[in-house]
């Protein structure tokens, strides 16, 4: 017996469905290829969201500004080839926000800590205490666990199944 | 209706049946024996029957699960709810029938105690060749009398880690070397792993896997491993063919994110069990399980699926109170 893995993509993703005799609001129901098909380049569009964490449905494409957090977060590439370069934050460019990623004004002016180059399938530790970029020579696709913060974009209207 | 709170409950086992071999277990109020074919639970006024495998992969489960989030039903009437430091184990009290019957049974136990019981319960009647873990195309049939105990751990595959997946003292992916081949269903795709280039002096803080490896090494299906956690935030991964072997009723809710292939869901009304309806998700579809209701899933294909959990203790008890609204996102956020 054979089988035929059904991966999806940018150029390429099939959205299932949802029939609920209740309200459609309550499941939020989503495809972060549809997502960042609409998105800016590194828009943190939420598609999940669980008091106050969220994953966030990134599309990658060119060089992303310098991002940070006062916590881990974690990038699963779900599309393309995506750089991550990391550099560790100096004590004047700490996050001030409780949660959540935020863009950092300049760039780092820490030690480089080094770089992860990410294909699907591959998670990618986004570590407390750096910043990092994120850069993509074709449009590709992360998908952010992480917590809501300043940089996180809710439009929840426009990216889920209503009817 | 009957929920009894038991500090310290042994179960105890009869002598083998002459016939079959198996053993009949008593836990508190319940007795549990099985057959050739199906499992029979009793409690005082009411009695159930089960499908053995349906029973044993829904126990197993249960145990490896530590009794999850909320409640895990084996079927429509027979089940446990975790609170956390105890559990229930329940019949008929979310099915209507049976409360209005008043033959419904709940009756409340220590974690560890249920814990051993289902243990205790499994071993007895799991044979060797039968591992209710695996998906049912890559594993033996529970019918028939005893022969052999199975050998090997009981439950595995829910290490968790402890901040990310393959770090320097943290969980190491599943691989060839652990005996963890890829799966067959799983064989079509390619696994490459990450760049990972850390300067000097930054080993062991930069760090990538590759998830989709893991997840493809899997030997177990519908019980999932945590790979990512920063603070309460926990992913979970789980590799899912054949059907959830229970019906998961929220106590709070969580997400999910279809990574390869699709799943379609059932959705019931948490407390009466009717019908609310159907999802199908498939590869990139994201998709949250409100607290107010129970699911089961159904995955023609194997495929990968992650859960997006929120652990904060106390959780459950805000949602039960009605503190928290039953699903994720509020309406001014619409």
């Amino acid at each position: 017996m054979s089988f035929k893995t059904r991966v999806a993509s940018l150029a390429s993703y099939e959205k299932g469905s949802i029939e609920v005799n209740d309200d459609l609001k309550h499941y939020a129901f989503s495809n972060i290829f549809e997502v960042c098909s609409h998105s800016k380049p590194y828009e943190r569009v939420m598609v999940a969201s669980n008091l106050e964490y969220a994953a966030e449905a990134v599309r990658a494409e060119g060089t992303s500004l310098w991002y940070t957090a006062p916590h881990d977060e974690f990038a699963i590439v779900m599309d393309g080839e995506i750089e991550f370069t990391f550099f560790q934050l100096t004590d004047g460019e700490k996050p001030s926000q409780k949660a959540g990623a935020s863009r950092l004004k300049d760039a780092p002016r820490g030690k480089r800590m080094g770089r992860v180059i990410a294909r699907r399938g591959h998670e990618v530790l986004l570590p407390t205490g750096a910043a990092y970029q994120m850069q993509a020579s074709k449009p590709g696709v992360a998908l952010i666990q992480t917590s809501a913060g300043p940089e996180s974009v809710e439009k929840w209207s426009r990216i889920c199944v209503l009817k | 209706m009957n929920a009894v709170r038991i500090e310290k409950v042994l179960v105890t086992a009869s002598e083998p049946d002459p016939v079959l071999g198996y053993r009949k277990f008593k836990f508190g109020s319940f007795t549990f024996e099985r057959d050739a074919y199906f499992v029979h639970v009793g409690w005082p006024r009411g009695k159930h029957t089960i499908e053995v495998d349906r029973f044993l992969r829904a126990m197993v489960r249960d145990i490896g699960w530590g009794f999850f989030y909320g409640w895990i039903f084996f079927d429509d009437v027979f089940g446990t709810q975790n609170h956390y430091g105890t559990v229930d184990i329940f019949a008929g009290t979310y099915s209507k029938g049976h409360r209005d019957t008043k033959v419904d049974f709940l009756e409340t136990f220590n974690t560890d105690d249920v814990r051993t019981a289902f243990e205790t319960i499994s071993v007895n009647w799991i044979n060797e060749g039968y591992d209710p873990l695996r998906a049912p195309m890559e594993t033996g049939s529970p019918l028939g009398a005893k022969t052999k105990e199975a050998k090997g751990p009981l439950i595995r595959g829910f290490k968790p880690a402890s901040r990310m997946m393959g770090l320097p003292g943290d969980v190491e992916p599943r691989s060839d070397a652990s005996g963890h081949p890829i799966n067959r269903a799983f064989a079509d795709l390619t696994f490459d792993k990450p760049v990972v280039e850390p300067e000097p002096g930054f080993e062991g803080q930069i760090h990538a896997f590759n998830l989709f490896d893991h997840i493809a090494r899997a030997d177990v299906t519908w019980n999932p491993s945590f790979t990512s956690i920063t603070r309460a935030c926990i992913c979970c991964v789980t590799s899912e063919e054949h059907m959830l072997p229970v019906i998961h009723g929220n106590d709070r809710n969580e997400w999910f994110i279809q990574l390869t292939d699709e799943i379609h869901w059932n959705i019931q009304d948490k407390n009466t069990g009717n019908p609310r309806g159907r999802i199908v998700m498939k590869a990139g579809d994201v998709c949250a399980m409100p607290a107010d209701i129970r699911h089961q899933g159904f995955a023609p294909k194997r495929s990968m699926l992650m859960v997006f959990e929120n652990g904060t203790p106390g959780l459950d008890e805000k949602y039960a109170k009605g503190e928290l609204e039953p699903f994720p996102i509020t309406a001014s956020r619409w």
